[in-house]
């Protein structure tokens, strides 16, 4: 039978304000224990929570980057659970009117094609705090940190159909929240998770499979890795006569599998009212409207100008325009070289080259965008060539000099364009080569033109690399063949 | 000195007739005496008193006296006082000292006010008759015999005892104004959202209010003054300005349109308290008010709806309480299960846990619709019924309760119990102000007038009370144990 899979995903995105939620305390990461939690965040008794009006601003904000309905109010309630890391014995969340009403995400899959992926809403929460169950000699130590931190769940429609489609999603999100700079997306430090729903169902049924729920999984390849397992052991069950069961799963990336958690009959009960210690959210147009004046260029709109106004090719205008940074730094080395289609090179070949083999993230990049777009202008203006251009890069790199002309200069790397100098260079390689030179005249008209190589590169080599290639292949060219 | 009202004190402190620590020490010996009969204190704390007494003294020696410098003063033990004790009359809060100041506190304070201590109350303001503290329970200083209502019925007792000239309260279903009329005293209870709820223990977060009580009205506009306002600390505070509430105490009475809700004189009210307040209701037309009938009618659902939110409420305000980072743990729990069930167990009281049972049940899957949302809809008619009275009266009157203070456990029946507040509760649903005054005697035990108002009328109210208390000497009254002991 054939199969059909279709997964939808629950994000959660730490928003980057500085301070929590629903209290002035700081959200920053790696403190000690409970050193950035106050009365409100340790649940104390009597103490009330503020929202920070940061985290509202970011949530509409990704509303209107997934072009989504801002619905005028939304209501924060409470989601009632015993749990040691929780405080206050609720979590406040937004249950039946979440700040962000449906959107739609645009992903682009392997063939180049693209997909839109519907959001169904996008609400405001409270983190939790977390469990620390190392060091305690049995016991269980409560870190509460992280609790009040704020986040925004982005719940998608069941409309992906594969664990590419999915990572694709979790990408493009990636994208958009660091774009918009409401996070810094960092899925090491847990300021992106996410819960997947996986279910198979055989191919041209219209409803949905029995799903499982896969939770906390932190990083594309996990999400990739978790749903190809619960796909495998879906359709195995199946097959084999068996029926899915509604649980909750955990992925375990060491063995590279999903194991049971929670079944639906364990669920809890979770109790929501709405948070009577907190108002309805209520946005004017005007508060709107101005958020959305001041919105950055989206992933999806740069793609568009960087092929149509720019005129790369769709490949490269997707890479270059996959994370801020990336895009940031492109459109500084084009703006500096004034060539888009040769700064869109450099920054993909050597540059990401480069950045791959040391693992640096292109923020760190040890050449900076205005010493690349220079070096890039020398390539143009054909001060270097492009052998040089390699060497002036690594020089950069290394630290050799602070600018591309600086290292020109101090190399002696300026290309030879001088016909005089040239020549003699050419009369010298010439004259200490007659063997070659012999085996030139000798062979047929037809295969010269591969013979020439050899000189082109003696000269090269003697001009130490400064000589223009193309004035060398033709000067080199006319004095042979006077020689026939 | 016990004897004067909180205006009283303030005219002799400034004529320098006594220091703020005469005052105070006064007071303090006063509770030492006569507190172990009526026990409406839960913690006396007379270093930080006498501290903050010389630190008024000290201030107003410098000419920077305010309304309250100096005066004396103690606080629910609901309210959060940073370094004291705030227990909430619960075991499981037996431990808990807040570092922090409930915002009315820090307004108190910084206002110069002297703090004696934390009175006595209902376990987590759960409760008619204060016999639900952990602490034991009031008696009522004009019969020991007696509740002193609840659940701020600590703070009633001590100022009808003379113990404290003023008192702060909080009501979330009458809890200022029932032991303000069982103990005949002056309470009032805001408008909800004119005073912060911040630092004040929840018990049921979308009615509790915090409120002055005193011997007459004037005492409770001077402190409604100093402690209301917008806090941004708490967002269901409003953002308003506050009147002085004592300017418009002297308006003359002629011309007050007052209703009577056909709804609050009907079966089950006791016939001494009716005739004592349709006798007050005389005077107040002896002053040129006209009175007619109201009607409120959907009154009858009040305590059903109260009964379905406030322990909806109540159940997720009180799950911190679980043993895991303050207050009470069990002694050597097995695993977490055990460490919630019995901290818990142990910690609360058999009220709290019944109303906490009730709010989970109305909260489950399958009932919220069936009676959270019903009783929201239901409080919403409820408060058009009030807004719909005030487009025809300024006000409406009637009893604070059916009955005035009833026995020490006589009300085994929690039902009967949660009837007590049938007068009281649907203005705290409804979010509009009330006050009760000391209006006459029932049995030998205090009655008290209730007078409503529309949202953020205080002002009229204590001008309304205070007219009374000119008019007439109930307020003046005190009980034997108070005159006894002078």
């Amino acid at each position: 039978m054939q199969w059909e899979t279709v997964i939808g995903l629950e994000v959660h995105v730490q928003l980057a304000t500085r301070s929590k939620i629903f209290s002035g305390a700081s959200t920053a990461f790696g403190a000690e224990p409970n050193s950035q939690a106050c009365a409100v965040d340790l649940g104390m008794p009597g103490v009330l929570p503020v929202l920070n009006e940061a985290a509202v601003a970011m949530a509409v904000q990704f509303g209107l980057g997934i072009h989504a309905e801002i619905p005028e109010v939304s209501v924060f309630d409470r989601k009632n659970y015993f749990y040691p890391d929780l405080p206050k014995g609720y979590q406040t969340s937004q249950m039946y009117h979440p700040i962000v009403g449906p959107g739609e995400v645009e992903i682009t899959l392997d063939d180049g094609s693209t997909k839109a992926i519907r959001v169904h809403h996008a609400h405001l929460e409270e983190d939790a705090g977390k469990s620390l169950h190392e060091d305690f000699h049995g016991m269980t130590g409560i870190d509460l940190n992280r609790a009040g931190t704020p986040l925004l769940e982005i719940v998608s429609e069941p409309d992906m159909r594969s664990a590419k489609e999915a990572a694709a999603y979790l990408k493009a999100i990636h994208s958009i929240v660091t774009y918009l700079g409401i996070s810094d997306g960092n899925m090491a430090e847990g300021s992106m998770r996410c819960d997947v729903n996986v279910s198979v169902r055989p191919k041209g049924q219209a409803e949905f499979g029995t799903r499982a729920e896969i939770k906390n999984v932190n990083s594309f390849r996990f999400v990739e890795r978790a749903i190809a397992f619960e796909v495998e052991r879906q359709i195995e069950l199946l097959e084999d006569g068996g029926e899915v069961v509604q649980e909750t799963r955990l992925f375990d990336p060491e063995r590279d599998e999903t194991r049971s958690m929670r079944t639906k009959e364990e669920a809890n009960d979770y109790r929501y009212f709405p948070c009577p210690d907190l108002l309805p959210v209520v946005l004017d147009q005007a508060y709107v409207d101005h958020l959305r004046d001041n919105l950055p260029e989206l992933p999806a709109d740069k793609r568009a100008r960087f092929q149509d106004a720019l005129g790369l090719s769709a490949y490269d205008a997707g890479v270059l325009s996959a994370s801020r940074e990336m895009a940031e730094f492109f459109e500084r080395v084009k703006d500096v070289c004034g060539d888009a289609k040769l700064a869109a090179n450099w920054v993909q070949g050597e540059l990401s080259g480069a950045l791959n083999r040391e693992g640096l993230p292109i923020q760190n990049s040890p050449v900076s965008a205005d010493q690349l777009g220079e070096l890039v202008a020398r390539v143009k203006d054909e001060t270097i060539n492009g052998k040089a251009a390699k060497q002036v890069f690594q020089a950069l790199w290394n630290g050799e000099g602070e600018s591309a002309d600086a290292i020109i200069e101090a190399k002696g790397l300026k290309q030879v364009t001088d016909t005089g100098a040239i020549e003699a260079m050419i009369d010298q390689v010439i004259a200490d080569s007659p063997a070659q030179v012999a085996q030139y005249r000798d062979a047929e008209p037809d295969k010269r033109g591969k013979m020439i190589g050899y000189f082109v590169g003696q000269v090269m080599k003697a001009s130490r690399g400064t000589a223009n290639p193309q004035q060398v292949n033709a000067l080199l060219k006319e004095k042979l063949d006077a020689l026939c | 000195m016990h004897d004067k009202t909180l205006t009283e004190l303030a005219a002799s402190l400034a004529a320098g007739e006594f220091s703020s620590r005469e005052l105070t020490e006064s007071l303090l010996a006063r509770i030492e005496r006569l507190d172990g009969e009526i026990n409406s204190f839960i913690t006396v704390t007379p270093e930080q008193a006498l501290a903050a007494a010389d630190a008024a003294d000290a201030a107003r020696a410098r000419g920077e006296a305010g309304p309250l410098t100096g005066l004396p003063l103690a606080l629910k033990d609901i309210f959060c006082t940073t370094g004291v004790k705030t227990s909430a009359g619960s075991k499981m809060l037996d431990n808990f000292v807040a570092p922090y100041d409930a915002t009315v506190v820090e307004r108190l304070n910084a206002a110069g006010a002297v703090s004696l201590g934390k009175t006595n109350m209902d376990e987590f303001a759960m409760g008619s008759s204060n016999e639900n503290s952990f602490f034991g329970p009031v008696k009522n200083p004009w019969d020991t015999a007696a509740v002193p209502g609840g659940s701020s019925g600590g703070s009633a007792a001590a100022v009808a005892a003379g113990l404290v000239p003023a008192t702060l309260g909080t009501d979330t279903g009458g809890s200022i104004r029932q032991p303000a009329a069982f103990c005949g005293i002056t309470g009032l209870k805001p408008t909800y959202g004119r005073v912060s709820r911040y630092g004040i223990i929840a018990y049921a977060s979308s009615l509790d209010q915090a409120g002055p009580m005193a011997r007459t009205a004037e005492d409770c506009a001077h402190l409604l003054g100093a402690i209301a306002g917008h806090d941004l600390r708490d967002s269901t505070s409003v953002a308003r300005g506050v009147p002085d509430y004592t300017a418009e105490l002297d308006a003359p009475l002629a011309g007050l349109k007052i209703g009577l809700p056909t709804e609050y004189f009907g079966e089950g009210l006791d016939p001494e308290v009716e005739s004592a307040v349709r006798e007050a209701i005389r005077v107040y037309e002896s002053l040129g008010a006209t009175v007619r009938e109201v009607s409120l009618p959907h009154t009858h659902f009040a305590i059903p709806a109260y009964y379905v939110i406030a322990p909806a409420e109540a159940s997720s305000n009180l799950a911190r309480y679980d043993g895991v980072r303050f207050g009470h743990r069990c002694e050597a729990p097995t695993d977490l299960t055990d460490l919630y069930l019995r901290s818990r167990a142990e910690g609360f009281g058999e009220e709290v846990k019944r109303r906490i049972l009730m709010g989970t049940h109305t909260l489950s899957e399958g009932f919220f619709d069936a009676y959270y949302k019903k009783a929201q809809q239901v409080r919403r008619l409820i408060r058009q019924d009030f807004l719909d009275a005030f487009d025809e009266v300024d006000v409406l009157m009637g009893p604070a309760s059916p009955t005035p203070a009833f026995d020490l456990g006589a009300k085994k029946d929690p039902v009967s119990m949660y009837l007590q507040d049938i007068y009281t509760i649907a203005i705290n649903l409804a979010g509009i102000p009330g006050i009760s005054v000391p209006a006459g005697f029932a049995g030998g035990r205090p009655v008290g007038l209730q007078v409503l108002g529309t949202h953020f009328a205080e002002a009229r109210l204590l001008n309304v009370a205070h007219q009374f208390q000119q008019a007439t000497d109930w307020h003046l009254h005190r009980p034997a144990l108070a005159e006894e002991s002078l």
